[in-house]
């Protein structure tokens, strides 16, 4: 770091004009499809824009209308909390457990580390939703397997107190870029902090939670939070699997979003779910920022 | 226990885990192989004696129009071009961020990040109606368009930090030697940054291919369906679902992104693990 603002570099001086014209596409991308839309969206959610007819500003009624009228908005609310709160912990703490798995030297790890995350590369889509919905079904493989040891059949996707937990799982199972993220920061712990403990007496248990988990707690952190602003967007695979239900029990916030917009056709109410629903994955991002004082740990 | 137990016991836990991870693509895999009354049978055999490659053929031919070739095509093109307007953008912004000197370059970048963080839902809707002022609806252009105006900040948070790992005296020297700030960019930075480019490219192929929402709500006619939606369309038609020819195309769905992992493998792990990311 010392020394590079002493050497005069070729370009350190302020050239506006250059530097622009290599930002326009991007200057021109955040004001036409960030910052424009932005401003509309919140503008719309004071309206009961729809795509036919006349619009009339309606101040805060859409927000009323949320809070005191809006069955659904409660229910789809309620299902995304549970689907963040089942979720999130199982993604963190399995990529976390793999990747202390993978962390030693170890034969085939580089075979692993690649089954662990083909997941990550396909589980996203369609297709794997498709999978799934076929592995799942009462007749479908999984209860196969699991009549062989006397068990099920599960209705795993149609009854209503199964399908959201298995939803997560779903999700959950596609741990292997966070996976990745935490490898890459176990392997930036210092190995004497852990001769140290050895030293001290420390067995591998006390090691993992006094010296692994404080020294990559930033990287939790960052874990943490990609995962809850990914798992309160969840769509694709409850679109396609359960479209919702049974039961509405996976009615999750998207799909009330998608709905209204796109099936009701209420475009000025479905802005102002969306906005709610960005105040709430701030609040909670927010929120788990500001925990991390207490227990993420800083080097310097 | 001894060490050589406890590394059995590791490789008993990964082994176990591999197969939580792999049993649905096996599953998919061997069904697809199979007469369709037996992909529900009660006894599982992972390479049935019926072996067939039926479902393969009437799943090419499952579309009265189109054959799945021709979506496989259409969505070729549409990750194609979003992939080349996404390396040129985010390149063109990233190498400002890292090596240029302008006026509000702290504020700017600092925005970059925040529009990282930015739920795509708050401007789902008006850009739904922007794009449908303008007669883009069931085009490719709600795509194409933001990908060459950079507008996923991770890649351009990717490669701005690997920019930044390249030594400035390259920059120099080529700047002595009469070089303009387009011909270091072109001719110095790009060529060094072919791994992050690589890297860009590739998520970008497995995240367009992989989209559902978007192509849900910009597309709409047959014609211009990709191979989210053609998948989509096999497990909504209301007459009953024809297993074998639906688990067949979406194993070849699957492919694309299977085959460019197993080339690519080390961009993924290296852009994952420098910049931490979304999965």
């Amino acid at each position: 770091m010392f020394g590079v603002k002493t050497k005069q570099i070729s370009n350190a001086k302020y050239n506006n004009k250059e530097a622009f014209l290599f930002l326009l596409p991007w200057l021109i991308g955040v004001a036409a499809f960030t910052i424009w839309p932005m401003i509309q969206s919140l503008g719309l959610s004071f309206t009961d824009y729809s795509i036919y007819g006349n619009t009339k500003f309606i101040g805060l009624d859409n927000y009323k209308e949320m809070f005191f009228d809006d069955r659904m908005f409660k229910t789809s609310l309620v299902t995304t909390f549970l689907y963040v709160l089942m979720f999130v912990p199982v993604k963190t703490v399995a990529a976390l457990l793999v990747a202390k798995l993978l962390n030693k030297k170890i034969k085939g790890m580089a075979i692993y580390r690649t089954i662990y995350y083909i997941p990550s590369i396909i589980g996203a889509g369609v297709a794997m939703a498709v999978t799934w919905k076929i592995v799942l079904s009462r007749d479908g493989f999984v209860n196969q397997l699991l009549s062989h040891i006397g068990l099920g059949p599960f209705d795993f996707l149609t009854s209503p107190d199964m399908a959201l937990g298995t939803l997560a799982m779903m999700g959950a199972w596609q741990f292997g870029s966070a996976m990745v993220v935490f490898l890459a920061a176990l392997k930036q712990v210092p190995k004497d902090l852990y001769e140290a403990a050895d030293i001290d007496g420390a067995n591998k248990v006390r090691q993992f939670f006094s010296v692994t988990l404080p020294m990559i707690s930033s990287t939790i952190l960052f874990n943490l939070i990609m995962g809850i602003i990914n798992a309160f967007q969840v769509f694709t695979q409850v679109s396609v699997i359960t479209n919702g239900g049974p039961a509405d029990s996976t009615y999750v916030y998207m799909l009330h979003l998608y709905r209204t917009a796109f099936e009701s056709h209420r475009m000025g109410y479905s802005s102002a779910l969306a906005w709610i629903l960005t105040l709430i994955i701030l609040g909670v991002t927010l929120l788990i920022f500001g925990s991390s004082k207490r227990w993420v740990y800083y080097e310097n | 226990m001894n060490e050589k137990g406890k590394k059995i016991v590791n490789h008993l836990i990964l082994i176990a885990g591999s197969f939580i991870m792999l049993f649905p693509m096996v599953w998919l895999i061997s069904s697809a192989f199979k007469p369709g009354t037996e992909i529900f049978g009660s006894d599982f055999k992972l390479i049935s004696e019926n072996f067939t490659l039926q479902n393969f053929i009437d799943g090419w031919f499952i579309n009265p129009t189109h054959s799945f070739g021709y979506f496989l095509k259409n969505t070729f093109i549409l990750v194609g071009v979003v992939i080349v307007g996404t390396v040129i953008s985010s390149a063109l912004t990233a190498f400002a961020f890292a090596r240029l000197h302008f006026k509000g370059k702290g504020i700017l970048f600092i925005f970059m990040l925040a529009t990282m963080m930015l739920p795509a839902q708050v401007t789902l809707i008006p850009k739904y109606i922007m794009f449908s002022n303008i007669g883009w609806i069931d085009s490719y252009l709600p795509f194409i368009v933001p990908a060459f105006c950079a507008v996923n900040g991770f890649h351009i948070f990717l490669m701005v930090q690997f920019i930044r790992g390249i030594p400035k005296d390259l920059d120099e020297a080529a700047y002595i030697d009469g070089c303009s700030t387009f011909g270091i960019f072109l001719k110095i930075i790009m060529p060094l940054c072919k791994p992050v480019l690589f890297s860009i490219a590739i998520f970008t192929f497995i995240w367009t291919w992989d989209d559902y929402i978007n192509q849900l709500i910009y597309i709409s006619s047959v014609d211009k369906f990709t191979v989210s939606l053609f998948l989509r369309s096999l497990i909504d038609s209301t007459s009953s679902v024809a297993w074998g020819p639906l688990l067949a195309n979406t194993l070849i769905s699957l492919l694309p992104s299977i085959i460019l992992f197993f080339i690519a493998q080390p961009y993924f792990v290296e852009g994952i693990a420098t910049s931490g990311l979304k999965g």
